[in-house]
């Protein structure tokens, strides 16, 4: 059953769903060096807002993904507003600690509203089951997923490559200071990236319901593997975090496979083992 | 502020360990549960374990400025020590309390290694990994530690031959707050000493530092191992009064809890994990009827509003209201 194939190609759709829901964290983290551990709080939102959509109201699950985009991009430019900025110069630990806080928050008001059971959505039939292809099964939703993540990669690719915004958004990531000087308005691309990220992570988030299922404690499970993509990719690198995802992705899925009583550790392994030989990441540079 | 002439270190220092009125006053007033609520005496236990957990996470977040979320692996593998040797056959308290010590030192030694060599994002990475990996390993080793319901079979002996760890708590407050006590003389010494300035200075500027001479990292691995031996004290200690041992002695959630302790009260002062642990501590208690979940919110709540409005804590709130009286707090 579980042929080598069928565990890359299950990893690869994990670790996709690991981009997605960490790349916005490691463009933030690279330019204002906030640590945000929030940013799972968006994803969650992303989540529910999809499982709302689809069970209360009856909408196909794939018009939920752009509310639950737009819901986690206007969440967190209000906060950022109330209170992210203010934390900006503070030191990490005050950041760690606010945004521990609204993940405690986060949690508590998504047990509140949504109790505690697992919540599923309803897939519409043509992303349900499976496709063959020379003897392979490949399952339709994770291939939906892994397409979804290679245009949204592509996509962010284009935008920080070649256009205006992305330039200014490179600068303030690898200077902040002299792109400050050089007359970019580096809170105002900061706020617009950090709600573009958070929105891929409420994308992200209303993603994963399929795969890892969706529940009040999200913000906190997910919250470790994300910081370990960022981590393990180097701050404020798309291709590093793409690169990390993958390899976290499949290694966990392998591990998960192959060594079920070593599963759980094993990403925190590969983990330590890349941090040791890269402490600032595959592709960081700082 | 205080100004102090850079020719007068050692004035300095010994005005700072001058023990102050209030101090003493503190710590009188840690002998009231006995005599004002002796039916909560379990509950004082467990505060003064916290307090001195938080304490030691004083040490390294507070004075060296390195952010740690797995500090409860020193916490947890404390706890198990003790568990274990005493379900082997050795139930004195001292003795296990110590064994215990030693070995969640030896265990932060040899973590304080790796440690050493990292800052920012990449060392609370490395904290919480390694956090999770022990916590992990405990669930797997079964065997060993009961897994998911706990370890089982404990049985203390007297303290000292003589008091009995009983339900009503008695010989466990006094055990505790006895270490405590002792844990805070140790880390106000070490404060208030030439190498507690160089953990001050590694805090405010990390690379400024080697330029006058100092050695980063061999500070950062005494200040962690000594930070490991009192959380693996504070963990032999819930071990001992309680006689059990569960996994969530070495979970994340409560490498949190104590970092929220520690800001509540204020870090980098000697008495923010304690005064943070008595906060604390007597609120989830008044809110034991209350829904964890929603205990947790006003636990966010309060998070938030500390890191906006009170950045230094409790103490440090304090202290900006009464600059005289909470200088030295």
């Amino acid at each position: 059953m579980a042929s080598v194939f069928g565990v890359l190609f299950d990893g690869l759709a994990y670790g996709m769903l690991l981009f997605l829901l960490s790349v916005g964290l490691s463009v933030t983290l690279g330019m204002m060096n906030f640590v945000n551990l929030a940013h799972c709080s968006f994803a969650m939102l992303g989540g529910y807002v999809a499982v709302a959509l689809t069970s209360a109201f009856g909408w196909p699950f794939l018009a939920t993904l752009a509310p639950a985009f737009l819901a986690a991009a206007i969440l967190s430019v209000v906060l950022e507003r109330l209170l992210y900025r203010r934390l900006y110069r503070a030191s990490e630990l005050d950041q760690c600690l606010l945004t521990i806080g609204i993940v405690f928050v986060s949690v508590a008001a998504a047990a509140y509203f949504f109790g505690t059971m697992q919540q599923s959505v309803v897939l519409p039939s043509y992303l349900r089951g499976s496709v063959s292809v020379m003897n392979q099964s490949f399952g339709m939703y994770r291939l939906f997923l892994i397409i979804m993540s290679l245009l949204v990669t592509i996509v962010l690719v284009i935008a920080l490559e070649y256009t205006r915004f992305g330039a200014q958004v490179r600068a303030a990531v690898d200077n902040q200071r002299m792109a400050r000087g050089l007359g970019i308005d580096v809170d105002r691309v900061f706020a617009v990236t950090f709600a573009l990220g958070s929105g891929l992570a409420g994308l992200g988030g209303a993603l994963a319901v399929e795969i890892v299922g969706l529940d009040h404690a999200f913000a906190f499970s997910f919250l470790v593997y994300v910081l370990i993509v960022v981590a393990v990719g180097g701050l404020g690198s798309i291709a590093g975090s793409f690169a990390a995802a993958t390899v976290l992705g499949i290694s966990d899925m392998a591990g998960k496979y192959y060594l079920p009583e070593f599963g759980a550790f094993l990403i925190y392994l590969v983990m330590l083992v890349l941090l040791m030989w890269r402490p600032s990441g595959l592709f960081g540079k700082r | 502020m205080m100004s102090v002439s850079a020719s007068e270190p050692q004035r300095y220092l010994r005005a700072q360990i001058r023990w102050q009125p209030v101090e003493a006053l503190f710590w009188v007033a840690t002998l009231l549960p006995f005599v004002v609520t002796p039916s909560y005496l379990v509950l004082a236990s467990q505060i003064a374990i916290t307090g001195l957990f938080a304490l030691s996470l004083d040490l390294i977040v507070g004075y060296a400025g390195l952010v740690s979320l797995g500090h409860a692996a020193y916490f947890g593998f404390g706890s198990y020590t003790a568990g274990l040797i005493s379900k082997w056959g050795w139930g004195e308290p001292l003795t296990g309390l110590f064994i215990a010590a030693a070995a969640a030192g030896v265990l932060g030694y040899i973590t304080s290694v790796v440690i050493a060599r990292f800052r920012h994002l990449a060392l609370i990475m490395i904290t919480l990994g390694f956090g999770v990996l022990l916590a992990e390993a405990a669930n797997s080793a079964s065997w060993l530690t009961g897994g998911a319901d706990g370890l089982q079979g404990m049985r203390m002996w007297k303290l000292l031959g003589m008091f009995e760890f009983d339900l009503y708590g008695y010989a466990g407050f006094s055990y505790a707050l006895a270490v405590l006590f002792l844990a805070f003389l140790l880390a106000r010494r070490l404060i208030n000493s030439p190498f507690g300035l160089a953990l001050r200075g590694i805090r405010e500027n990390a690379v400024r530092m080697p330029a006058i001479g100092a050695d980063n990292p061999a500070h950062i691995r005494k200040i962690y191992t000594i930070a490991a031996v009192m959380a693996g004290t504070a963990g032999a200690l819930l071990a001992q009064t309680t006689e059990t041992v569960s996994l969530e002695t070495l979970s994340f959630q409560r490498s949190a809890d104590v970092l929220v302790v520690l800001i509540l009260g204020g870090a980098g002062r000697l008495y923010g994990g304690l005064v943070g642990a008595i906060v604390y501590m007597v609120a989830r208690d008044q809110a034991s009827g209350v829904n964890p979940q929603y205990w947790y919110f006003w636990i966010g709540i309060l998070l938030i509003a500390v890191v906006t409005f009170l950045p230094n804590g409790i103490l440090g709130g304090l202290a900006r209201l009464m600059p005289a009286a909470g200088r030295r707090a």
